[in-house]
């Protein structure tokens, strides 16, 4: 077990490594930083001289990519190009806020799709079951930004016409959103709508795969066994069937991660939330490939750290999977 | 010969009573969507028809004649399909698509740039033909809709297309030769799903986009064939060791040869199923990439660009926002369920699994 976990770690490293490799020589080929700032008026030739010397940005592409490593660990990313500005700082705030959306969002899509999904398994070809596939294959068949415009149309006209505030549609709080209680709520208010979106995504996902996964064990031999040894339905399912069904969504969820993200990225943009994905967007609108170059990383990290988890996840549920 | 038809059809219907039964459910929950479960559950959904009727079909052939027995081996595939009602209206649905999207001009009451200057920012009316209603220069939606369905067509045949023969090129190398080219290429694969899509994706097209439709459609295709890969791979991992294979060997084939003319054709069941999936996936991914500014650049018209354009308007203008996202949201499904029925038609092990 430990030097499987040790083996993995080596190989996550490896990847992170390969993975910095392609994204600074990408990065660099598809833009160029002085290009870009010879483009803007309001910048003289003497500052792009400037940002030239402090970013070396005229020294070949693999001493700029060691500079760009050395920033990345002693100083936390660096700064950005021309306002010279730390990136770090801007980053924690925003995964702050990332973190909240798709902490919420699992938490209800996982909730509901493992009810969804048990419940079709074990009602197999009933009107509830057909009614959740037919959910799962429009909510796998609809764009995530579209159903979010929806919902902002919705509530918006909901606003105008009974001037009924239930959800706010764009930003994190209100321009004065009080404090304590008053803060959670309006906070809440504001969130709720972009929770919504990225869950119901995956709820239509997560429900699928419970559903089958839930099939698959509730067919088993041993379940039958189960069953056969006169226990009752209620044990069998609860405590035959259903932990090992969920064992499989374990890893799916971990896995889903990049996921989870390129639907943050979306639903951020839609509601104007100051998370990741919104800062992403900017920064890559705005041309300067350090803050997007960061952003990369730090989500690279995320998802391999996650792809750890479920694999030590799966050896540590499924005692039948030997990790070595 | 004759004897052998009557006994295949014989085991066609047996196999066709076994799933009659469920023929209109949904599949609810067989193997899940490839695109998101490709990691997982790559063994799970890749058993081909072709495992076992591809060593019966080469023994029979000494018998019967080969173009006979592929021919109704395709004949059960379709009559299966033909089965599932659902995935043939879906069928049906995209073929209209289709035929609009080729003939935009015709089929389109108006130009998709026409201006109406007396039907601005109007809903959806009778009145002038404008069903989809018009955006604030009086543009009709519906032509703008029927116009941007070519793009978005295209691009996404296009992205399964290229993405389909990435896909299984790199997964039948990696699976039939196995160790240092199967690690090299499965560790690329591995690097691709570290960095979230849409991140490399936007990264991608917007410096190198440029917004024509052909660009978005490769960059497209260079990053999501990375799950069908994972399953042809799969597949002739196991293929690999069978008998068939072993005797092509023995006949003196060469690689490529066992790999395209032996291996291949089992592994044309998930390959198709894969294919559907990644139209539909294409379909999304394209629509969200043009809404947020990404995609396909004006004034080429595509179903993202439009709901991002018809969201600018403002909240009031719901119309505008509603009818291209409907359209994209039935390309998606249509797709959806001929996947299905392609996997009915072409896997039926699977179903009866589940």
């Amino acid at each position: 077990m430990l030097t499987y976990v040790i083996r993995r770690l080596a190989y996550s490293i490896a990847v992170l490594f390969a993975a910095s490799i392609v994204v600074f020589w990408g990065m660099s080929s598809v833009t160029s930083v002085i290009g870009f700032l010879e483009q803007q008026p309001n910048i003289s030739k003497q500052t792009i001289q400037n940002i030239t010397e402090r970013k070396h940005l005229d020294e070949p592409i693999y001493v700029r990519y060691g500079y760009w490593v050395k920033d990345v660990f002693t100083n936390k990313f660096g700064t950005e190009t021309e306002s010279d500005l730390p990136i770090w700082p801007d980053l924690v705030r925003a995964m702050g806020h990332t973190v909240q959306l798709i902490v919420a969002a699992e938490i209800i899509a996982i909730l509901l799709a493992v009810l969804i999904g048990v419940y079709s398994a074990l009602r197999q070809y009933s009107a509830f079951d057909y009614a959740a596939t037919t959910f799962s294959f429009v909510g796998l068949a609809m764009p995530v930004f579209w159903l979010a415009l929806m919902l902002q149309i919705l509530f918006v006209q909901i606003y105008l016409k009974w001037d009924l505030r239930i959800f706010y549609v764009a930003s994190l709080n209100s321009v004065d959103p009080g404090s304590g209680v008053e803060f959670v709520l309006d906070r809440v208010q504001h969130l709720a709508l972009p929770i919504i979106v990225l869950a119901i995504a995956n709820i239509a996902t997560y429900s699928r795969f419970m559903r089958a996964s839930m099939l698959d064990v509730i067919n088993s031999d041993y379940v039958r066994t189960a069953r056969a040894k006169g226990l009752a339905e209620k044990r069998v399912t609860m405590k035959h069937a259903f932990r090992n069904a969920l064992i499989p969504l374990v890893t799916l969820v971990a896995l889903n991660f990049g996921g989870l993200l390129s639907g943050a990225v979306i639903t951020e943009t839609i509601f104007a939330l100051d998370g990741m994905g919104l800062y992403f967007i900017t920064k890559l609108n705005a041309g300067d490939p350090y803050p997007v170059m960061a952003f990369l990383m730090v989500t690279a990290v995320f998802v391999v750290v996650f792809n750890l988890l479920a694999d030590l996840a799966y050896g540590l549920l499924d005692p039948r999977v030997r990790l070595d | 010969m004759t004897e052998h038809l009557s006994r295949e059809q014989r085991l066609a219907q047996g196999r066709e009573d076994l799933q009659g039964r469920e023929d209109l459910a949904l599949s609810p929950g067989a193997g899940g969507h490839a695109t998101a479960t490709g990691q997982t559950s790559t063994g799970a959904g890749a058993l081909p028809m072709g495992v076992d009727s591809a060593d019966s079909e080469v023994i029979l052939s000494h018998e019967s004649g080969l173009e006979v027995k592929a021919r109704s081996q395709w004949t059960y595939a379709r009559r299966r399909f033909f089965r599932h009602r659902l995935a043939v209206i879906s069928l049906i649905v995209l073929l209209v698509a289709a035929i609009l999207a080729m003939f935009p001009a015709r089929f389109a009451p108006y130009a998709f740039d026409e201006f109406d200057f007396n039907n601005i920012i109007e809903g959806p009316t009778t009145e002038g033909k404008h069903y989809f209603g018009t955006d604030q220069l009086g543009r009709d939606y519906l032509s703008r809709v029927i116009f941007a369905l070519q793009t978005s067509l295209w691009v996404a045949f296009m992205v399964a297309g290229v993405a389909t023969l990435v896909g299984t090129v790199v997964g039948a190398v990696a699976g039939y030769y196995g160790g240092w080219i199967d690690n090299l290429l499965m560790r690329l694969v591995d690097l691709i799903l570290v960095v979230p899509f849409l991140a490399i994706l936007l990264v991608l097209s917007a410096y190198l986009g440029e917004g024509k439709p052909l660009r978005v459609a490769l960059i497209l295709a260079l990053l999501i064939w990375v799950g069908l890969a994972r399953i042809v791979r799969g597949v002739f991992l196991s293929l690999r060791e069978k008998e068939f294979v072993e005797a092509a060997r023995a006949a003196g084939a060469g690689d490529l040869r066992i790999m395209f003319r032996h291996m291949l054709p089992s592994t044309v069941g998930p390959i198709v199923v894969t294919m559907t999936l990644l139209v539909a996936a294409a379909i999304l991914i394209e629509a969200a990439l043009s809404f947020l500014g990404f995609g396909v650049q004006p004034p080429t018209p595509a179903l993202g660009k439009l709901i991002g354009d018809g969201a600018a308007d403002g909240f009031s203008t719901w119309w505008l926002v509603t009818f291209p996202g409907l359209v994209i949201v039935t390309l998606a499904l249509a797709v959806n369920f001929i996947g299905d029925g392609l996997r009915d038609a072409l896997d039926p092990q699977q179903r009866v699994r589940a």
